[in-house]
């Protein structure tokens, strides 16, 4: 009896760590497909004129407008959002002790991590788009300027999350020494702060870049794309992540073949940086 | 804070007075500045609501309450309904979480008692380097690779078995028996790949890092002691994790799953290209349909009029919800937080 018991128990536990293996075989094995066919198809596509070229010339040119359009709006994107959200970080973590506003601006930065980025691109759309109308004679003008507005609005969550962690594992006692010393909470924070938490600052920035350089849904109706290379941010700019979009739908297999390329190009990029946000800087940021 | 006698010597602009004050004033402007960044993150949720809301108040008053349960999607006479997006949002959905939490339950069971030592840190690692990828590549593989291989591996096995018109002639014993369950597996397209089933499997895919992740790091949060004590008195492996560590972190395991399933609602590229962009209403997993951010990627660039109100609508409907889904998981995370203390 006993021991039919304990057989039972047996089984059951070899069937759950079985099952548990397959789950983690299985999930590796669809996550390692898609990386697999993405290098594969992707390597094999590349040429060199892809980085010269620009996808006017469709199946003969190549994607170096994207690239730079892509460089431009990412650069852009950071610009705006590190300043807000360190600002934003190191007032949660900082000032916001005795406010009520504190955890809830931190709970909802959380949900902001997180939210639809179509719907933040068409909220981009109607506050930087649409207004455009006023300053062009009445013509409504997609432009790189909103491209990177609606990419700083999903880097910004990121920066506001890695600042505000990095802050609280700041010692207590460095502020207490430095404001016995007279020194003002405004210089302690920009002087001692944030410098001994800037690596753990970089790494978020860092995490916000790799975020948003495989960002395609919120580029749709802001950066819009372009056949040309543009440097001008208020014009339409082509990105990498959006012509990749275009040429995966287009029915001819050559300009899928650009795709892939530009898939293999935007996967390296994004798995370089969190490559070296991760192990270069070695911290405890939590990523969810 | 006053000004020592050899500083007000060495600058004698700032006698201690004027200095404090100035310091005091500095003060109080960076604080504001650093305040005003962090109402930023609010207006921006609330600008997100409030412009959707605003630009889709025409098809709001134009439809009413019927915008929620038309079937109706249709630019050329201008009417729109939007209950086929939604039903195709929250069935991918639906699928995604299906398939992804047990695999992520397994994956996060396997990282914390399971794998040896040597074995965790890189396949934590790799799991999640890989919730790093773009989510258009999970759409390009979706397209590429991963619908063919349903139209030629897993759509043929589904139909012979339980739809009313099987490709291979014989209605099985099962839809003879339960003639309803065909209306779920039925296909207009029988040999072609995208649709419902095969967008929720690639979302299944994409949200399996996201989910195990948040799992893995949930259950290293259960004191040793406690599954020590349980080992102790001569429990399994899987009686301490189902007895012990679930119950422990239960509510901030159903917050890892709210989080993956606000991902999967509002996730665009993953979907778009898998599941048809058709406007059909219909009850089957293998048919094509359209999600509501597909819906918007496909149309909002030449939509014009009470169309893009539609579209406006449709995106507030999705904010909403995955607003209030995100919700519930970071509650029932939060709880986790205050636990971790002890």
């Amino acid at each position: 009896m006993s021991a039919s018991l304990y057989t039972t128990r047996r089984i059951k536990n070899v069937i759950a760590m079985v099952l548990s293996v397959i789950a983690t075989g299985l999930g590796l094995f669809f996550l390692a497909w898609i990386l697999w066919e993405t290098l594969s198809q992707g390597a094999s596509a590349l040429k060199p004129q892809l980085f010269t070229k620009i996808t006017a010339y469709r199946e003969e040119g190549g994607l170096a407008n994207a690239m730079i359009g892509s460089l431009i709006l990412n650069f852009l994107g950071i610009l705006i959002a590190t300043p807000i959200g360190v600002a934003a970080g190191t007032w949660l973590a900082e000032y916001s002790r005795r406010s009520r506003l504190g955890p809830t601006i931190r709970f909802l930065n959380d949900i902001l991590l997180s939210a639809p980025s179509i719907v933040l691109g068409l909220f981009v759309y109607t506050i930087v788009v649409l207004p455009s109308k006023y300053l062009s004679n009445g013509n409504v003008t997609f432009s790189g300027l909103a491209g990177g507005v609606a990419l700083a609005l999903i880097a910004l969550p990121v920066i506001v999350r890695t600042t505000d962690e990095m802050l609280r594992l700041v010692p207590g006692t460095l502020r207490e020494a430095a404001l016995s010393l007279g020194v003002p909470q405004w210089k302690l924070t920009t002087q001692i702060l944030i410098r001994s938490a800037r690596s753990g600052i970089v790494t978020g920035v860092l995490l916000a870049l790799a975020r948003i350089s495989g960002e395609t849904a919120p580029l749709l109706f802001t950066a819009f794309g372009n056949t040309f290379t543009s440097l001008n941010p208020l014009t339409p700019m082509a990105s990498l992540p959006q012509i990749i979009y275009e040429y995966t739908k287009d029915p001819s297999p050559d300009i899928n073949t650009i795709a892939w390329a530009g898939a293999f190009v935007l996967t390296m990029f994004v798995l370089a940086l969190s490559l070296i946000a991760r192990f270069a800087f070695r911290s405890k940021v939590s990523h969810d | 804070m006053h000004a020592t006698a050899s500083n007000a010597a060495t600058a004698p602009a700032h006698t201690g007075a004027s200095r404090t004050s100035t310091d005091s004033r500095n003060d109080l402007i960076f604080g504001w500045v650093l305040k005003a960044c962090a109402l930023l993150v609010l207006l921006s949720l609330i600008g997100a609501a409030g412009s959707t809301l605003w630009l889709g108040q025409d098809a709001f008053r134009t439809f009413g309450w019927g915008f929620l349960t038309s079937a109706a999607w249709d630019p050329s006479n201008d009417q729109y309904g939007a209950l086929v997006p939604i039903m195709g949002t929250v069935g991918t959905a639906m699928i995604a979480l299906v398939v992804a939490v047990p695999i992520s339950f397994g994956i996060a069971l396997f990282l914390t008692e399971i794998a040896p030592q040597w074995l965790r840190g890189p396949v934590a690692s790799a799991i999640e380097l890989l919730a790093g990828i773009p989510s258009i590549i999970y759409g390009m593989w979706g397209l590429f690779i991963f619908a063919p291989f349903v139209a030629e591996h897993i759509k043929p096995w589904l139909m012979n078995n339980f739809s009313a018109e099987p490709p291979d002639g014989q209605v099985s014993w099962l839809v003879q028996h339960v003639p309803w369950i065909a209306k779920f597996f039925s296909s207009e397209y029988p040999f072609f790949g995208a649709g419902v089933l095969t967008a929720g499997l690639v979302l299944a895919v994409m949200i399996i890092p996201f989910i195990s992740s948040v799992m893995r790091e949930v259950f290293q949060t259960v004191p040793t002691r406690l599954k020590e004590s349980a080992y102790a008195l001569g429990s399994s492996t899987w009686e301490v994790v189902w007895d012990i560590v679930v119950p422990y972190t239960r509510t901030a395991v159903i917050g890892g799953v709210f989080l993956g399933l606000g991902r999967a609602l509002g996730e665009t590229m993953a979907v778009a290209f898998v599941l048809g962009n058709t406007f059909k209403f219909s009850w089957s997993f293998l048919e094509t349909g359209s999600s509501i951010a597909s819906t918007i990627a496909n149309q909002f660039g030449e939509a014009q009029g009470l169309q893009r109100s539609a579209l406006m609508a449709l995106a507030f409907l999705l904010f909403v919800v995955t607003f209030i889904v995100l919700l519930i998981a970071r509650l029932m995370l939060r709880r986790l937080a205050t636990k971790e203390g002890n």
